[in-house]
């Protein structure tokens, strides 16, 4: 297949991130030109250690800056064609794009299916119900507890709770900001396996940052890795599974034990846009 | 109750969601809240003009206190000038009725309206700080208003107060506490109504969300600007709807009372009575407005006894009054409506505790 018709048979870019740079309070410089795209029907992880700007990233997306008095100073996001760069997030919410934040964040005082009902403020329509009965379909548990006080559920529920939450605003793009935070292994197993039959069942776009690069790279199609406000490396699902960097750092089972000056070989490669 | 085949059932189960959020949870509590108001429709019947006068006080109170729960108990914002919204509900609905020839009866809803403005533009400042700082917001609003008060001669008849025409409905002037009963009861029911439907609805939703979690609130597209201001109005609403009816009810509407200290006795109230919980709030108003009474007349009992009290009395009584307020917060720092709560629930299981 020629280069040309490739690109024709490529899903629709969702989203694309160029070249962004965004500060915190006018002084902390976090991101430093990052560019990354995400197209129709694909799982994207993005991949790095803490402080590398991972949430930051999701939240100059979401339009979540704003709150901690953040700007994306240079580049634009563009989603499904339009510019939503420093747009406030409840329009960005309105445009298709959810957030499922770090920490679950479900209110706990509410019940899981008032906490469901939450998750369709932006929404005017009659289908409610039925997508509260879809979301408890993927989450049976939740359908047991869905009279309880989303407080008392366990973290495993509640984070659950909090994807189950986003698919009720019937999203065009998912962001999901490390799933597996706190969850016994076999949670992570049974989250993770959600949100891949989610994307099966829907087609639905998803971003996924995460610290579990074993599960991240299974799910996704793409990755990226970022490292000090920077993408440093990105490559299809096989390609970085079979990257020795991306092994010794972030998978492990690398054959001998690296040290430190070698793994940071590939940081010298740069990236330009 | 008499058991007959269809009571047998031992518990409520709900089948559609619609179920779960009606605004009562059970038959059993509506039935209640039926023969309660039937029961209040006699009081004025049967009690006299003292006690009438009471339960016309919670009245107002109540649906004051209401508001500021919406604003503090569901929206987890703070105000330390409620009193002054319930002040100016009292000085429009005079100012319309007086100055309009609008009846009494539709000047009390547009106070409401009038006092929302007001509240909201007190609102906005709201939408950038919260906690403490807001608190003294508020509580500049609160002097700015009680200053209006005083000076604006047009509005508030300035220092000297204003008169507040008596109710009248085709012909009948509700100018005794027995009639008057009547009239804050529909209000009460009203507004208790409007304020339960709204809370179980989206905006009331949304509420709880920026109480507790102002960043996922956002991230659902809840605008929090819109919904902290909008708090502001509906919690202003209610303040002045019960203001209104205060003015009405006593005829005639001054400065003096309305201060500072009447906006502690209002968060005093959603305190014990419980922040986010629409029936605590009305349970606290009894407590507060009760609780003097009740202290009064056993002093009068103790100092009958003890003749060389006598004079003490008083200061005894204030001094009581903040002990029993102490050792509520300490001992039932989630309010009235958690006790009863509890009390309902020890006798869902009654006779097994568990």
């Amino acid at each position: 297949m020629s280069q040309a018709a490739e690109q024709l048979a490529a899903p629709a870019t969702v989203l694309s991130v160029n070249n962004i740079e965004v500060v915190y309070t006018d002084v902390i410089l976090v991101l430093r030109g990052v560019s990354l795209e995400v197209r129709q029907g694909q799982i994207a992880a993005l991949l790095g250690a803490n402080g590398a700007g991972k949430t930051t990233l999701l939240k100059a997306v979401s339009g979540l800056l704003k709150t901690e008095d953040g700007e994306i100073t240079r580049g634009s996001v563009g989603f499904l064609g339009e510019t939503i760069s420093n747009r406030p997030p409840e329009e960005i919410v309105r445009k298709g794009i959810f957030q499922v934040m770090e920490g679950r964040r479900v209110v706990e005082d509410m019940t899981v299916l008032e906490n469901l009902r939450l998750g369709a403020f932006t929404r005017k329509d009659k289908q409610v119900r039925a997508d509260i009965d879809m979301v408890f379909d993927y989450f049976p548990r939740l359908r047991e507890r869905a009279q309880g006080l989303a407080g008392y559920l366990s973290g495993g529920e509640q984070q659950m709770l909090a994807i189950g939450r986003a698919l009720m605003a019937r999203p065009k793009m998912l962001l999901l900001d490390e799933p597996s935070m706190g969850l016994s292994p076999l949670l992570v197993k049974e989250v993770f396996g959600i949100i891949e039959t989610i994307n099966r069942e829907q087609g639905l776009t998803m971003l996924l940052v995460e610290q579990n690069a074993n599960w991240a790279l299974r799910l996704a199609s793409y990755g990226y890795i970022m490292e000090n406000g920077k993408i440093v490396l990105d490559g299809s699902q096989e390609e970085l599974m079979n990257n020795e960097d991306v092994k010794a750092s972030y998978l492990g089972g690398s054959e001998e034990r690296r040290s430190f000056k070698n793994l940071k070989s590939y940081k010298r490669r740069k990236r330009w846009l | 109750m008499a058991l007959s085949a269809d009571s047998m059932r031992c518990g409520e189960f709900r089948t559609t969601y619609k179920a779960d959020t009606t605004i009562f949870p059970t038959p059993m509590s509506r039935n209640f809240a039926i023969a309660g108001l039937i029961i209040l429709l006699i009081v004025p019947q049967v009690f006299d003009a003292y006690f009438t006068n009471l339960l016309i006080q919670i009245g107002y109170y109540g649906i004051a206190a209401l508001g500021l729960n919406i604003l503090v108990g569901f929206t987890g914002q703070i105000s330390l000038g409620h009193a002054a919204f319930f002040g100016f509900g009292a000085f429009a609905s005079a100012w319309i009725s007086n100055n309009f020839g609008i009846p009494v009866i539709l000047a009390i809803p547009l106070a409401g309206l009038m006092t929302t403005a007001v509240g909201m533009v007190v609102g906005i400042p709201a939408a950038r700080i919260k906690g403490l700082y807001l608190a003294i917001a508020t509580l500049a609003a609160q002097f700015i208003l009680e200053d209006f008060f005083n000076r604006a001669d047009w509005f508030s008849g300035g220092s000297a107060g204003s008169l507040a025409p008596p109710l009248t409905l085709f012909g009948f002037s509700f100018d005794t506490d027995k009639s008057y009963f009547y009239i804050v009861l529909a209000f009460v029911v009203v507004m208790y109504l409007a304020g339960t439907n709204m809370l179980r609805s989206r905006d009331g939703r949304a509420f709880v969300a920026v109480r507790d979690h102002y960043l996922s609130a956002e991230i659902m597209g809840i605008n929090l600007t819109k919904y902290r201001i909008l708090a502001f109005g509906v919690s202003s609403f209610y303040a002045g709807v019960g203001g209104a009816l205060f003015g009405h009810y006593l005829g005639f509407v001054s400065a003096e009372g309305i201060t500072i200290l009447l906006s502690i006795q209002f968060l005093a109230m959603i305190i014990i009575g419980g922040l986010g919980s629409v029936m605590g709030t009305l349970m606290g108003t009894a407590f507060m407005v009760l609780l003097p009474e009740v202290m009064d007349g056993t002093m009068k009992v103790v100092g009958g006894y003890l003749p060389g009290l006598e004079r003490g009395v008083s200061y005894l009584k204030e001094m009581a009054i903040g002990l029993a307020i102490v050792l509520f917060l300490v001992f039932e720092p989630d309010g009235l409506a958690h006790r009863w709560k509890q009390i309902k629930a020890y006798w869902k299981l009654y006779p097994f505790s568990y």
